[in-house]
């Protein structure tokens, strides 16, 4: 049977992926994606977690992480979508209105 | 453990692959391969309603929205000139830099958890399964963050609207 250790590992690991793919893509809508990764890295070692204490928490907080992902989804792609109207393009590096 | 390495190793290979695609549409269908994965390790984890949350709101809900938004702006490519050129994982400078940082990080993250202490982390016990365990936690327990997260929803769908309204 795969212990608690596996699958926080696997969790680092899927993390470490989405972490990359926010670090080097240069399509706002691959960023994205890849922190919905991130996201279901850490879902995946709060049930892991939950699993080991034996209690009902780790899935709740699962629940409300999915709350607050599709949240930023809507808002995050609503974003894109006004960017790439104004700019359009979806490479980040375009979107430089804000900087000094 | 066969069933545990298969759904991890698609689960890392689909994610690998969602960050290695140029064209968006294929990255999101893929990232649906991933959490399809995720939902069996779930399954595995004595998570049942989780796994299936996962399907139904992240599989069918969000990702439909990622797919909906790539085809609506039919910008499948990544277009700038350098970008035509080189593929991601092959620039250099800062992206490079990127990547190295990524890499440390796995690194750091999976010494810090095989390094032994000892326990060997086996799972004891019973698993909290039963959907109505969960919702009875939901609705007593965790009432008062059960109702913002309905002002949160709120929130997102005003500010998606306003956001993404014309001559806003």
């Amino acid at each position: 049977m795969p212990t608690l250790n596996d699958y926080l590992i696997l969790s680092a690991i899927l993390f470490a992926i989405g972490t990359a793919g926010v670090l080097i893509r240069r399509n706002i809508i691959t960023i994205l994606l890849s922190v919905e990764i991130m996201l279901n890295a850490v879902n995946l070692s709060f049930v892991a977690f939950g699993r080991a204490l034996g209690t009902a928490d780790g899935q709740i907080i699962v629940f409300f992480v999915m709350t607050v992902a599709a949240a930023e989804a809507a808002v995050g792609l609503a974003i894109v979508i006004a960017l790439f109207r104004h700019r359009e393009s979806l490479n980040p590096a375009t979107f430089t209105s804000l900087k000094w | 453990m066969t069933l545990f390495y298969l759904f991890g190793a698609v689960a890392v290979i689909a994610s690998l692959l969602v960050i290695s695609q140029r064209n968006p549409i294929y990255s999101v269908l893929l990232l649906i391969a991933s959490f399809g994965a995720l939902s069996g390790l779930y399954v595995m984890l004595e998570a049942p309603f989780v796994a299936v949350i996962q399907i139904i709101v992240y599989a069918g809900a969000i990702m439909v929205l990622f797919l909906f938004v790539v085809m609506l702006l039919n910008a499948p490519h990544e277009e700038t000139e350098q970008d035509e050129r080189l593929h991601a994982f092959r620039r250099q400078g800062s992206l490079r830099f990127g990547a190295v940082l990524a890499i440390a990080l796995a690194a750091e993250l999976t010494w810090a958890l095989t390094r032994g202490t000892g326990e060997t982390g086996a799972f004891q016990g019973e698993a909290v399964s039963s959907v109505q365990a969960i919702g009875k936690a939901l609705f007593t327990d965790y009432a008062f963050p059960f109702e913002v997260t309905s002002v949160l929803i709120l929130v997102a769908m005003v500010g998606a609207v306003v956001l993404a309204k014309r001559d806003a």
